[in-house]
């Protein structure tokens, strides 16, 4: 059966490119590199190298504004638990947005449990941070600001320059997950203003376990590892050799080619949405119709439940997922759809298509081929839906 | 999620045994609500005392649709009060089994049945 890989905001497929550059890590170059000898200079070589890479597909102005990390999830805990440490004796509060990543989300809760405040600025219907209520909500006690570059649910794009802006007008640490950004959206990190910036290889074609969190030059972080020298101390552990250099090799592809393929990605989004929201009745788009990510449509089907649409398309062979409840092994609907204001039946039957550099037209004409009598036949056991 | 279903809940989600409407039932339950995401319809036809038909209508996942597949296949054939005896764990066993986040999708298939054949008891009081 054919194989369709429409969920791409969960993780890429490694590109072969990225692959044959880490082999050589895994097999003859596995010095430390943290050793003085040929071994370890070689792997050292190799990380600096990619540092270059991945900071000029972030616009950072200086290499060593970037520090590799475990995850993007380990970079959003590392800017957000780091600046709240080492800026303690400023201040206590963190504003962040109700639609954020859980990995920003969860990272202020747990501070909130150690003493600090945390406001959540809303979100307009399309998924837009509110910048007055942000605004709003600084004192003399917000020591950063965290919000996401693009949205991973519904891939709205946050207004970040002018959040940046003004964080840095206030003398506030500005934090970006740009996770979800990276390889889809230009990030010019030194002018866009942002003190730090989360990312994370696998969004791009990249190995899995590999991020990078952008420290702009004289900010200073509390460490979330404590150890050796690793990463000019900034985060100890013997680096992921092979990791980071298939980081710095994703990078340079998405340096090369992210204009071309981003354009192409987002036709095939939009004959995508446009085929599904005329083909099939009361399916509407949720996220912001323009400023959005080139490859994310998140559509609810109403009536219906998201599952059964994912194991219904998994059993042709197409691979999507929803931001609502069940499948992710929590039972809440989406907390982004929620924020949004949509209506709680209708974020039940939402579905995020997110699609790649290696989707085709035939793919997208597949999809808008069998998805149709799909959600025919599940509306048909729907005691909502009454033709 | 997949990956956690079993064979048989698969095959009924796949091939629902008896969706539908049943404008002439003797018992109807309707629980759940579509905010939670889970609604079931059933619909029951009583000959004699003996469950002869039924019918369902679910909005919900994958498990809430194979639950309310079995729980249609399970009565059949059975009296009432058989009937009111199986609980959801019967349902759930019937069906191989389902992911422990699952299981109040089976809860809410007895609750359906018992609704049901509350409804029926309510217009055939006699035969309560």
């Amino acid at each position: 059966m054919k194989k369709i890989y429409l969920d791409h905001n969960a993780t890429t497929p490694l590109d072969p490119r990225v692959l044959e550059a880490m082999l050589p890590y895994y097999k003859d170059i596995f010095g430390n590199a943290s050793s003085v000898h040929e071994f370890g200079r070689q792997a050292r070589k190799a990380i600096d190298e990619a540092r270059v890479k991945v900071a000029r597909l972030l616009g950072a102005k200086d290499p060593d504004e970037i520090v590799f990390t475990s995850s993007g999830t380990e970079s959003d805990n590392f800017a957000i638990k780091g600046a709240a440490h080492s800026l303690k004796s400023k201040g206590a509060h963190i504003i962040t947005s109700s639609i954020e990543h859980h990995a920003v989300l969860n990272t202020c809760k747990f501070l909130e449990k150690v003493g600090f405040q945390v406001t959540y600025a809303p979100v307009d219907k399309y998924g837009v941070v509110d910048i007055e209520a942000i605004k709003k909500a600084v004192t003399e006690k917000t020591i950063l600001i965290t919000i996401m570059f693009a949205n991973n649910e519904v891939g709205t794009i946050e207004p970040i320059s002018e959040i940046a802006a003004f964080a840095r007008q206030k003398g506030i640490l500005f934090h970006t997950d740009a996770v979800q950004a990276l390889g889809k959206v230009p990030i010019d990190a030194a002018r866009l203003g942002a003190d730090l910036i989360s990312v994370s290889a696998h969004k791009l074609y990249g190995p899995k376990g590999t991020g990078a969190l952008y420290i702009r030059k004289g900010v200073k972080l509390t460490p979330l590892l404590h150890g050796g020298h690793h990463e000019k101390n900034r985060r100890a552990s013997t680096e992921n050799v092979a990791g980071i250099v298939g980081f710095g090799k994703a990078a340079e592809l998405a340096v090369a080619n992210m204009k071309q393929e981003t354009r192409d990605i987002e036709e095939l989004r939009r004959t995508l949405e446009k085929g599904i929201t005329t083909g099939i009745k009361c399916a509407f788009l949720n996220g912001h119709s323009t400023n959005r990510l080139c490859n994310t449509a998140n559509i609810s089907f109403e009536y219906l439940e998201g599952e059964g649409i994912i194991l219904s398309l998994d059993m042709e062979g197409i691979a999507v997922s929803t931001g609502s409840a069940c499948t992710s092994g929590s039972l809440e609907p989406s907390h982004v759809l929620t924020a949004m204001g949509i209506d709680p039946v209708k974020t039940q039957g939402s579905i995020r298509f997110s699609l790649g550099k290696d989707n085709t037209r035939e793919d997208i004409d597949y999809v808008l081929k069998v998805l149709p009598p799909i959600i025919e036949r599940l509306r048909k056991m729907s005691p909502l839906y009454h033709e | 999620m997949d990956g956690q279903y079993s064979e048989k809940v698969m095959d009924h989600f796949k091939n629902p045994r008896n969706v539908g409407d049943m404008p002439d039932a003797d018992g109807v339950g309707h629980v759940g609500n579509p905010t939670c995401g889970d609604i079931m319809e059933l619909y029951l036809k009583v000959r004699d005392g003996i469950i002869v038909d039924a019918k369902f209508k679910t909005f919900g996942c994958g498990a809430a649709i194979a639950t309310s597949s079995m729980v249609t296949e399970l009565v059949k054939g059975k009296t009432v009060h058989e009937a009111l005896k199986i609980s959801n764990r019967a349902v759930a066993e019937a069906l191989g089994g389902l992911p422990p986040i699952k299981m109040h999708c089976s809860l809410l298939a007895e609750q359906a049945l018992k609704s049901a054949i509350d409804d029926y008891f309510k217009r055939n009081p006699s035969l309560h």
